[in-house]
């Protein structure tokens, strides 16, 4: 039976109260908006590149507990790391809650971000706690159109 | 529907829908582990095992294709099918069988009217009205509309209360206004809308109304002479019946001043390749092979509503909606969007920094089955500077215990949030 416990964990509950990174990044030289029209949950998500390297990096929106802590705990994750590094972690976290192939054998090596390992007993929420690693994703990407996890 | 009756119910009759619970098998099932507490029914509402039986014994003994065999088992689809057009009737009080349109739904029979009267009646410069508070499926088939022969569409404001605002209503009906299409039940607030005072001041101008009834014929029989609205539209699966199978409603008059929805099979009277004629109404808005078996579980529905006493699910469900509303407002940070002087057992709420799909998440555990999110009126939302709600509407069946059960799983929400 799916755990109410695994889902909020403490971490999350956390990062849902108070975001980190909940910010404009004057600077940005990337940018891209995430929507899940159907649930209301809404981002947009601006970097600061230094060649390869996200510099800086924040997040303004609303959402669910899981959309949004995992928005602020993917921008604590990514800053200072290469664009390849962030998309390691994209795929590893994609795979750690949807159980596919790349999902760490040891969650924990995903740092915090293990925190989120419970939302795979909750189908449902899947595209809540995604939609803020698509969205760096298509912003790495400079692609225009909103992303939706829907 | 009327919620200004908020006595209890005399207990004979809180007793008898008691047992009309048990009608409904889905009701007695568990969900992780914990009973079903059923309080989605805007979204859709359960089945009674006569209905149920009834589509069954249509595949088992019954099916044939309607209006084409001459063999006996396609003349008893055909009754069957136009008799469940019948039961139709009465249920909505049409004066005639040729004034129910089979459907698939309210969504449809908006499209149907959207489409058919746009091409009629729509042009440049011309309004159509909808108010503040619709369903999504009651705008953009209009945005649609309006699009496609230059019209406009204008919106009819509501208060905070989520009361439609009737001296503004007035107001924006003009020599322009080509059509009113309005709620009867709003969906995400519970506002009982006064059709048959919108339909009067609409038709002192020569205004047709469009009327979305998919929130209230599951709270009874609905009178269309009474209302004397132009258009009425109804969802089969919200009030009791299968997916698939709705109604639209039309005066005789109305629906012969309709060009076709859709072409094909069974809307013809003959076919040449220089020139089709079209059959009258119904069947002219009936194209295709229809869904059959859905109509003759609509009519089983009907005939299932037809056992019950009205008056008492009036109360019981008056009842309900005041018992939960005042329960609800003991969870410390809830508050109730849609406070309408006449609302339906309909309660929409937020929780101060919850989001109401966390809510819906916590409280499925507990096996409480609520609707979070938009509901399919993003304005509505916009308005109530909102992203989204919790909703619990209540059926017939439902019974206190629902309510308590939903406030207990609301306090797990708490503990996890604090």
């Amino acid at each position: 039976m799916a755990n109410l416990a695994d889902l909020y964990q403490q971490v999350i509950v956390e990062h849902n109260r108070s975001p980190r990174n909940f910010k404009k990044i004057p600077a940005a030289t990337h940018h891209a908006n995430g929507d899940n029209p159907l649930c209301g949950d809404h981002l947009t998500l601006e970097l600061a590149l230094d060649g390869d390297v996200i510099r800086e990096i924040g997040f303004q929106g609303s959402g669910c507990a899981i959309s949004q802590a995992s928005a602020s705990l993917m921008t604590a994750a990514v800053q200072g790391k290469t664009r390849a590094e962030a998309d390691g972690l994209f795929h590893a976290f994609h795979d750690m809650i949807t159980g596919g192939p790349d999902a760490p054998a040891d969650a924990a090596a995903l740092g915090k971000l293990a925190a989120f390992s419970g939302v795979r007993q909750f189908p449902a929420r899947v595209k809540c706690a995604i939609l803020s690693w698509h969205t760096l994703h298509a912003a790495l990407a400079d692609e225009p159109t909103p992303v939706s996890t829907e | 529907m009327t919620a200004t009756r908020a006595a209890a119910p005399p207990d004979r009759a809180r007793a008898e829908l008691a047992r009309r619970r048990a009608d409904f098998p889905i009701l007695g099932t568990r969900v992780h582990g914990k009973p079903l507490v059923y309080l989605d029914n805007g979204a859709t509402s359960q089945k009674p095992r006569a209905v149920i039986d009834a589509v069954s014994r249509f595949y088992e003994t019954g099916n044939a294709n309607v209006h084409r065999g001459v063999y006996a088992l396609s003349e008893a689809a055909t009754a069957a099918y136009e008799g469940a057009r019948a039961k139709a009737r009465r249920f909505v009080n049409a004066r005639a069988d040729g004034e129910i349109v089979f459907v698939r739904g309210t969504t449809e029979a908006i499209n149907l009217v959207a489409s058919s009267y746009g091409r009629a009646a729509l042009r440049p410069g011309d309004e159509v009205l909808v108010s503040a508070m619709e369903h999504h499926s009651n705008i953009v088939p209009w945005q649609l509309a309006c699009e496609a022969h230059g019209a406009k569409l204008r919106v009819i404001p509501m208060d905070l209360s989520g009361d439609l605002l009737l001296d503004e209503f007035a107001r924006l009906l003009t020599a322009r206004t080509k059509l009113v299409a309005v709620t009867h039940v709003s969906n995400s607030l519970g506002t009982i809308n006064p059709i048959k005072d919108i339909v009067a001041r609409a038709h002192a101008r020569g205004v047709p109304v469009l009327v979305d009834g998919a929130q209230a014929a599951p709270h009874g029989p609905i009178d269309v002479q009474d209302l004397d609205c132009d258009f009425y539209t109804v969802s089969g699966h919200k009030m009791f019946g299968p997916t698939g199978i709705g109604l639209l409603y039309g005066k005789a008059e109305r629906l012969a001043a309709l060009p076709p929805y859709q072409g094909g099979g069974d809307m013809i009277r003959s076919v040449t390749f220089a020139k089709t004629i079209y059959a009258d109404p119904p069947a002219r808005f009936e194209a295709g092979t229809p869904d059959i078996a859905g109509a003759v579980g609509l009519g089983a529905t009907i005939d299932y509503l037809a056992g019950l006493e009205w008056d008492a699910v009036a109360a019981h469900e008056a009842d309900l909606l005041s018992y939960a509303t005042a329960r609800l407002l003991t969870v410390p940070g809830l508050s109730i969007i849609g406070t309408a002087r006449h609302k339906a057992s309909v309660i929409s709420f937020v929780m101060e920094g919850v989001h109401a799909h966390d809510i819906g998440t916590i409280v499925d555990q507990e096996g409480v089955a609520i609707r979070t999110g938009h509901h399919c009126t993003q304005p509505v939302m916009e308005f109530f500077g909102v992203p989204a709600t919790a909703r619990a509407s209540f059926a017939f069946y439902n019974t206190r215990d629902d309510a308590d059960a939903l406030v207990a799983a609301l306090q797990g929400v708490r503990r996890v949030f604090g």
